[in-house]
């Protein structure tokens, strides 16, 4: 059968736009929640840092191995882990809100350090210029660091819906749904790797969109490249 | 005015103790144009740094208008700072925001009203001659017009000083020159206090009342610019004042002097004079001169003549003529 034909069957039976649909709403609803949570835990991973704002060893160390030790954990171990969470926080551990809880485990500690490393790059002479100024730490936080650092900060937010959507998909092996599940239930476990190639093709057509769309968004924001 | 009493700063790591300043006693009057100069690492940086108190001293004082600073709650210094603002040798300016919004900041954080701080460094803009450029990013502009901006955000709260940490070190001498012209401006038609720190001999020259010499976290020697300028009575200063000459070096093997003028010896025929009257050959070495306050003053380095019995001639000339003169090593 023709590659076309088994797309174009995918989609009459309307498999494809939900697939599409449920992969977008994992991915957007998780990396929105990653980040609310992820931004707050990245500022004080990078406060209370060595060369910080405000040095608190003992409190940088404990959030830096909570950190250290979800992201050590593969995504895929993880998932089956936390299901017990995800049924405590959802009221069930299937489905796509389960999903979600699983993802934004996975993902708010990679987020706090894309975000922490965002912030190390402000040119520290830029925070010392405000607290010359009278800044408190607060205000150089919301300020100085966050505005100066969106462009740095909207990449990594980027990077994150990428990385989500990938796991998104993985998440289908444990009762997710989207395009990872037709892929994984209608193209691996029936034996028609077509079906697989067409998810596969719909998966990088959607990363190239938040790619193009992310880099756009930062080009507009950054005020240091244009002339 | 701004005292420093008996100021000291010392960093510890783990296995040492560095010592950064080191009894530093200094009063800077309101009004004046205040130098520190150093080499690196003498400490300059340090010290500019406890007068606003972005280094905590380890001992002594830092008094503000009589008001001691290492006293104040933290809110107390937070307001404080707004009465001294800082410029700085990488500009430091806001790269994701305007021009405008960069003068903007301070009044921001004073808490004053947006319509009133747009008002205030419009006004601050025109008086760097900026005004045409409120709506570029800093990335547009040159390194001359960045630290413009960073004066008018200095002067954005009306402070009554102005610390300048190495503020033309990034800059070419033209640009120097202009920025250096505008602090005196600033000096004279507001009447802000400006302490200045630099490595450069000139930019003391320049725009400097007083100046401190500091080497080695001590304050080497103070006094007037003119004064220390003729008569640098530390090893510290004179290298600074007068670099050491390589050209020197290439001689014939004659004794070396160097001749000093003050304002009163510096015109007239001196070394012409000198070698009619003693029948001897000098070569000149090097010379230069400096303009302080209206007063010429310079230097001249000459090799004296092998022959011992003529360079004693010259010397007991020198000796008469009242030109003030010491052997160079």
């Amino acid at each position: 059968m023709h590659f076309s034909d088994i797309f174009m069957k995918l989609w009459n039976a309307g498999l494809i736009q939900k697939g599409i649909w449920e992969t977008i709403y994992m991915t957007v609803i998780s990396t929105v929640i990653s980040y609310v949570l992820g931004l707050p835990l990245g500022v004080i991973l990078n406060v209370t840092g060595r060369d910080g704002l405000h040095p608190v060893s003992w409190l940088n160390r404990i959030l830096g191995l909570v950190v250290n030790f979800f992201r050590s954990i593969p995504f895929i171990v993880l998932m089956v882990s936390m299901l017990p969470v995800a049924k405590f926080v959802v009221g069930s551990s299937l489905g796509n809100n389960a999903m979600i809880v699983m993802l934004v485990i996975a993902a708010t500690p990679y987020i706090a350090r894309l975000v922490e490393s965002s912030l190390q790059e402000i040119n520290s002479g830029v925070i010392e210029a405000a607290q010359a100024i009278g800044c408190s730490n607060f205000q150089i936080v919301t300020k100085v660091l966050i505005p100066e650092a969106k462009p740095s900060l909207i990449t990594g937010g980027i990077i994150s819906m990428v990385t989500i959507l990938g796991y998104s998909a993985m998440a289908a092996t444990i009762g997710g749904t989207g395009l990872g599940q037709i892929a994984i239930v209608y193209g691996h476990q029936r034996s028609k790797p077509d079906v697989t190639w067409v998810c596969v093709l719909l998966l990088v057509i959607i990363v190239q969109i938040i790619q193009a769309v992310g880099s756009a968004i930062v080009h507009r924001t950054d005020k240091r490249i244009r002339q | 005015m701004i005292e420093l009493k008996h100021l000291g700063k010392t960093y510890r790591t783990a296995d040492q103790e560095i010592v950064a300043l080191d009894d530093i006693n200094l009063t800077i009057h309101d009004g004046e144009i205040f130098g520190i100069i150093g080499l690196s690492g003498a400490g300059k940086s340090t010290l500019v740094r406890c007068i606003n108190l972005l280094e905590v001293p380890t001992s002594g004082e830092v008094l503000v208008d009589g008001k001691s600073l290492t006293a104040l709650s933290r809110s107390e210094l937070l307001k404080l700072r707004q009465s001294i603002g800082m410029i700085f040798q990488g500009f430091n300016l806001l790269e994701q925001r305007t021009v405008l919004r960069n003068v903007c900041f301070p009044l921001e954080i004073a808490g004053v009203r947006k319509q009133d701080a747009k008002k205030r460094a419009r006004e601050l803009l025109d008086l760097v001659g900026l005004s045409d450029r409120e709506n570029s990013y800093p990335s547009q502009l040159s390194g001359g017009q960045k630290q413009r901006v960073a004066i008018a955000r200095a002067l954005a709260t009306n402070p009554k000083y102005i610390l300048c940490d190495e503020a033309t070190s990034a800059l070419d001498p033209n640009t120097t020159r202009a920025i250096l012209d505008l602090l005196r401006k600033i000096n004279e038609e507001l009447g802000v206090t400006i302490v200045v720190i630099t490595h450069e001999m000139k930019v003391v020259d320049h725009i400097c009342d007083r100046v401190a010499v500091i080497d080695r976290s001590h304050i080497a020697e103070e006094g007037k610019v003119s004064d220390v300028f003729t008569n640098p009575r530390s090893e510290i200063a004179r290298n600074l004042i007068f670099p050491r000459e390589r050209t020197v070096l290439e001689t014939q093997g004659g004794k070396r002097l160097r001749l000093s003028f003050d304002g009163q010896t510096t015109c007239g025929p001196h070394i012409a004079e000198m070698v009619l009257a003693c029948q001897a050959p000098v070569s000149i070495l090097m010379a230069n001169t400096k303009e302080l306050d209206g007063v010429i003053y310079g230097y001249t380095i000459i090799e004296l003549p092998t022959d011992v019995h003529q360079a004693d001639k010259i010397v007991a000339w020198l000796k008469n003529s009242g030109i003030s003169f010491s052997e160079v090593e």
